[in-house]
């Protein structure tokens, strides 16, 4: 995937008919299954752009984790590295937002809140930090071990809450409620929590550092070509990669706070219905550019909202949409493949 | 005690071992298919699905043909596009978890509950299975685990002793050169991801006809993530994920053992320790053997020869 100029919209292209051909699959699929897929879709439609609330509450609740994960995935990505490990980043985020949480309680909320997205972003980055270490000491795939890393994670979840961070009754696998101080303001008659303006936020920050910096540009060369980038521009393309694996799984990590104290207000295990994948599939829809990762995690959000809502409309397992992503995926794989002349570089 | 604990752990290792063996033959070929749990999930929904109304064997012989299914995809976009093995693979299981699952309430409701399934039972060999301590475990016991155990010097042989193995682990180690000698790298490795997805497939069948006895979402849960962590805790070697299976196996099954002599140890920690002692194993405080040279690469290790 090379970077394209301001003018190329081939890639907007794919994705449009990526996303297409997922639907029409979903279409076909839900005809021979015996069902009205004009109904089923007109369900997923109405459960993700139907009314305010829907959209708010449904659609871009769902993507601001999507969003944000996706963000730190594609910074991984462009700097050389893959994340395959965010699941586990995003738990480790969400275990020290509760921590935090509970130590913070007192403090008023204006300084409670940003020390438990601290927290976060040192537990992810925590989490990542072993897979960096094992690659650049050892030159272990990170792929290997960051996939690894989410198994114990959400080990380490289901310990932690039926372990020190149980509710006090000791009863349910779950944390206590956090304190209020901690808890994100809500958009007034919506569910959608300020963590979506975060996610807002971190995207133009990574579209300002990728594309107005330089360091943002030593990473791009760095991942795109890192002999070339090593050999003329004297960067270290090694540390980039660990650097920007380092920042992606701390950004996995905030994410899991945003769950944390935006949504759930307490940690539980399958806090994350696989937010680590599907954002993979975000970021590449997206083509690892910041401000497309926001379309592609609302569009996201939308299906998997618009899922619900097609079970409970119309009967058809919600589930279903992962064959959707799984289609969009690998539509836009086979399309940037088709579409290149020469081998292509991991992302960017 | 003893008996069963071994008896245990080989029954926990036998999937693993299947799909970990096919992984090995892949990984050598220089691709890594993540795709892998999704062809154990599409090989258990298949069994299931056929065990019903064919028996037991017919629904082993569907989990091989769905694992088969998932991995042609995969070759598909990984190999026979060249496009990224981590993200096709990862997209490959996504759909895999979403097929099955509406596939499975489909046709058994959304209740959850799966059928009840007729078994694969436990053969014993002839005399041998009266063995103190390992006779159980090794010589009374279904059908996919002697697969399992038959598949690893299948692939040793097949890698290592004839010219098909040679090429591929040309082509797995240097494509480039591979393809100059005149092998045809994605042939050899589009025919060695299809052979990890053959008995991917059958895991996930063993998972349900031999060890469960019914299907239900996720049921896989990681187990073929897991595979992958075997092929590289056993170095890519079919003896070596041989040994690591078991060992898997074993320190799974110690939980079982923990509980029944009544001490209380967190059975989290035993779901975590066989990762962290992968990444220890990776670290290479065990030994200095590397990746295939190719692996992950697809491709891109295959051109120009940047990265």
């Amino acid at each position: 995937m090379s970077a394209p100029s301001t003018f190329d919209l081939r890639p907007l292209t794919t994705s449009a008919l990526a996303l297409a051909a997922g639907l029409v699959l979903l279409a076909a699929g839900l005809a021979a299954a015996g069902h009205d897929p004009a109904a089923a879709l007109g369900a997923m439609w109405r459960g993700a752009f139907g009314s305010w609330y829907a959209f708010t509450s449904a659609t871009l609740l769902r993507a601001t984790p999507l969003i944000v994960i996706g963000l730190g995935f594609a910074l991984a990505l462009r700097g050389g590295a893959l994340n395959i490990g965010a699941e586990g980043q995003f738990y480790a985020g969400a275990i020290a937002a509760t921590w935090a949480a509970f130590q913070l309680g007192a403090l008023p909320a204006p300084l409670a809140i940003p020390l438990t997205w601290l927290a976060a972003l040192a537990g992810g980055a925590l989490w990542v930090l072993v897979p960096v270490v094992l690659k650049r000491r050892f030159g272990v795939l990170e792929v290997i071990s960051t996939l690894l890393l989410n198994f114990v994670a959400e080990a380490l979840v289901s310990l932690m809450v039926q372990g020190p961070m149980q509710e006090p009754a000791g009863i349910y696998p779950q944390s206590a409620p956090i304190p209020a101080a901690a808890r994100l303001p809500l958009l007034p008659g919506t569910r959608l929590h300020a963590g979506f303006l975060v996610a807002l936020a971190l995207a133009a920050a990574m579209a300002f550092l990728l594309a107005r910096t330089v360091w943002g540009f030593r990473l791009r060369a760095a991942g795109a070509a890192p002999r070339a980038a090593e050999l003329i521009g004297r960067v270290d393309a090694g540390r980039f990669a660990g650097v920007a694996l380092l920042a992606s799984g701390a950004i996995a990590g905030l994410a899991g706070a945003l769950e944390v104290s935006g949504v759930s207000y307490a940690l539980y295990q399958n806090l994350s219905p696989g937010y680590g994948f599907t954002a993979i599939a975000v970021a590449l829809l997206a083509r690892g550019h910041p401000l497309g990762i926001v379309a592609s995690g609302i569009l996201f959000g939308a299906l998997e909202a618009g899922a619900g809502a097609m079970q409970r409309e119309a009967g058809v397992p919600s589930v279903t949409v992962y064959v959707v992503e799984a289609v969009v995926i690998l539509a836009v794989l086979l399309a940037d493949a088709r579409g290149r002349s020469t081998p292509a570089v991991a992302g960017a | 005690m003893i008996t069963g604990f071994l008896a245990a752990a080989v029954r926990i290792a036998s999937p693993l071992l299947l799909a970990a063996v096919g992984e090995v033959v892949s990984q050598r070929g220089g691709t890594i298919n993540l795709g892998l749990e999704g062809a154990m999930l599409a090989g258990a929904l298949a069994a299931a699905l056929a065990a019903g109304g064919g028996g037991a064997e017919a629904g082993l012989l569907a989990a091989a043909v769905a694992g088969l299914a998932v991995a042609a995809i995969f070759a598909l976009v990984a190999i026979g596009a060249g496009a990224d093995q981590i993200i096709a693979g990862t997209a490959v299981t996504l759909g895999a978890v979403g097929l099955t699952g509406a596939v499975f309430r489909t046709a058994f409701g959304s209740a959850g509950t799966g059928p009840t399934l007729p078994m694969l039972e436990p053969l014993a060999v002839p005399g041998l299975w009266r063995m103190p301590l390992i006779g159980e475990a090794l010589f009374r016991q279904p059908l996919p685990t002697y697969l399992a155990f038959a598949a690893v010097p299948a692939a040793w042989w097949v890698l290592f002793r004839t010219r098909w193995g040679r090429a591929l682990r040309a082509a797995g180690e240097d494509a480039a050169s591979a393809r100059a000698a005149g092998v045809p790298v994605r042939r050899v490795r589009g025919v060695a991801v299809l052979a990890g997805g053959l008995l991917a497939g059958l895991a996930g069948g063993s998972l349900v006809l031999a060890q469960v006895g019914t299907f239900a979402e996720k049921m896989t849960a990681g187990r073929g993530f897991v595979a992958i962590a075997i092929v590289v805790l056993g170095r890519w070697h079919p003896v070596g994920a041989l040994a690591a299976a078991l060992l898997f196996g074993a320190l799974q099954a110690l939980q079982f053992v923990f509980q029944a002599m009544g001490l209380d140890v967190p059975y989290q920690l035993f779901l975590m320790l066989p990762y962290l002692l992968t990444l220890l194993a990776l670290a290479g405080a065990v030994g200095r053997v590397r990746a295939p040279g190719e692996l992950g690469r697809g491709e891109r290790g295959t051109g120009s020869g940047e990265r």
